[in-house]
């Protein structure tokens, strides 16, 4: 029977120069419902399909709070997601503390890079099972940064990560173009339909199924939108932005009258 | 022979005697900054409409003796924020160096944005770099975890620039981590002399937004001309600095023009005077 010997620790290459264990953690990445990101010139959002285990139990949180300015999308084990959840939490508090200002999102996820890498070269320690989407906004705007297990991380347009994300990732790589310039509204819409296509033949978004994530910068009093969570009801007049089935041509294709009755739910 | 680990790799005693560490055990306790030696006079800064200007003279002193007379004792970081210092110029060359590593490694930080064509931010706001307001609480941070160790850092500081709004900003801090922030500040002696002079023109934060440049600079120019009349700890040629969005403008072998010691022979009551 084959077995592959290269695989028992994080430390060991195998004679094809590859190490099997950090690629099993990005697997589990893989095994997580999907999330999705996008960073325009004002604002980022992320977006998540929560899985409940059994018809009695509640939805999965996917989406987490770090600080005012930084939220994090998750794609895996949970559990390890919660040990880096903290780990930020904790470094953005001490950062606020000692210098008063957001921490720079790009040296907090340095920070959990390294400590991903440290897992990837240590006997008897294995790669977080998780891959994180953080979204944040610092001093110099607004921010999406990938995280994998490796210990690799990238700052990012748009992405998603998990189960199917590859559908997302399609689209949105379509509509590239327009990310920069959209608005906070079209931006989560995006979203909302980047995470349509990766759905499986049945399934569609539902206020218990869906998470919203929003951070924004405000560049005229230079001042942050903090980062908000929308679940349940709150998701409601997003999901009715991508109710309708045009599913490509994304925000612009949305006529006026559409967007006037989003507002009035929210009045 | 000496078979025991703790002999391992060390010379042998039966051979070259036992050895002499003596010199490594200093008898006592740990022993920590009690007062400062080497010393700088005050420091003085105040507010104007668009920015800070600071000022201090040159000398470090040893006891009354004026020892070194070309000490810089305003230093700038990022080219937004000057710093002034008072007191141990040890401590001052310490936390000069520190500042240096911070700085350098903050301008690593710098973040190429994704779209960076239509960045017309001033000199003054780098996005991503620490602000004079960012630096000061570090400071305050830094003096305070020092003094807490019971090895403080003998300075007093003054840290101006400008804060997240882009507003002028002026604070103190020192040795015990004490931090306060006013239109206008001075350290050392220049807190009895030079203050009242600069609150005259000072006094609130609207009097401040109503100072020009020009008139900042006359009084500061005034003050240091005061602080060398009267502290017997000081010189006539000092460093100033004018902090605003355009970045630092930073002279550091200024020479006080238009003395008058007119005014010396009327002062009586010291020394070995008998009328």
């Amino acid at each position: 029977m084959f077995r592959n010997n290269y695989d028992n620790d994080s430390v060991t290459f195998s004679p094809q120069g590859r190490i099997f264990q950090v690629e099993y953690a990005a697997e589990a990445v893989k095994q997580g419902s999907v999330v999705v990101g996008i960073a325009s010139k004002t604002h980022a959002v992320l977006v998540a399909i929560k899985r409940n285990a059994e018809e009695l139990s509640s939805y999965q949180k996917k989406l987490f709070p770090i600080d005012e300015h930084v939220g994090i999308a998750i794609a895996g084990l949970t559990s390890d997601a919660r040990v880096l959840s903290n780990f930020m939490k904790q470094q953005c508090l001490g950062h606020r503390l000692t210098y008063s200002r957001n921490m720079p999102i790009r040296s907090l996820v340095d920070m959990i890079g390294s400590k991903a890498q440290i897992n990837t070269q240590h006997y008897g320690k294995r790669p977080y099972g998780v891959g994180l989407l953080v979204a944040g906004v610092d001093d110099s705007g607004p921010h999406l940064f990938e995280f994998q297990p490796s210990g690799m991380t990238e700052e990012m347009i748009a992405f998603a990560i998990g189960a199917r994300s590859q559908m997302a990732r399609t689209y949105l790589e379509r509509n590239l173009d327009k990310f920069k310039t959209s608005t906070r509204e079209e931006l989560i819409e995006h979203g909302l339909r980047a995470l349509k296509e990766s759905l499986v033949q049945d399934r569609e978004l539902t206020v218990e199924n869906t998470s919203v994530g929003v951070v924004g910068y405000v560049k005229e009093t230079k001042k942050t939108e903090p980062f908000q969570v929308f679940d349940g009801h709150e998701v409601q007049r997003y999901l009715e932005l991508v109710a309708d089935d045009k599913k490509e041509g994304g925000p612009q294709a949305a006529t006026v009258e559409d967007e006037s009755t989003a507002m009035d739910v929210d009045a | 022979m000496d078979h025991r680990p703790q002999a391992w790799g060390r010379p042998r005693d039966d051979v070259y005697g036992a050895y002499d560490a003596s010199y490594l055990n200093n008898s006592g306790p740990r022993t920590v900054t009690q007062s400062p030696v080497v010393t700088g006079t005050s420091v003085i800064a105040i507010k104007y409409k668009d920015g800070v200007v600071m000022a201090a003279d040159n000398l470090a002193s040893y006891g009354s003796l004026a020892r070194f007379t070309d000490v810089k004792r305003l230093r700038t970081f990022l080219d937004t924020t000057v710093i002034g210092f008072g007191g141990d110029v040890s401590d001052m060359q310490f936390l000069d160096r520190h500042l240096k590593e911070l700085a350098t490694d903050e301008s690593y930080e710098v973040e190429p944005t994704l779209d960076d064509e239509d960045d017309e931010e001033s000199s003054s706001s780098k996005p991503g770099h620490l602000n004079a307001a960012n630096l000061f609480k570090y400071l305050q941070k830094l003096m305070y975890q020092r003094r807490n160790s019971f090895d403080p850092l003998w300075n007093q500081i003054l840290v101006a620039g400008l804060d997240s709004d882009s507003k002028p900003f002026l604070a103190s801090v020192d040795l015990r981590g004490t931090s306060f922030t006013s239109p206008s500040l001075a350290t050392g002696f220049g807190a009895a002399l030079a203050q009242p002079i600069m609150r005259k023109y000072a006094g609130t934060e609207e009097d401040a937004a109503k100072l020009t440049r020009e008139q900042a600079v006359e009084v500061v120019k005034e003050c240091m001309k005061v602080l060398f009349y009267r502290d017997a700890r000081s010189l006539d040629r000092y460093s100033i600095a004018v902090v605003n969005k355009d970045g630092i403008e930073l002279k550091e072998d200024e020479q006080l023009e238009k003395q008058s010691w007119a005014f010396a022979e009327r002062i009586k009551g010291y020394g070995t005077q008998t009328v």
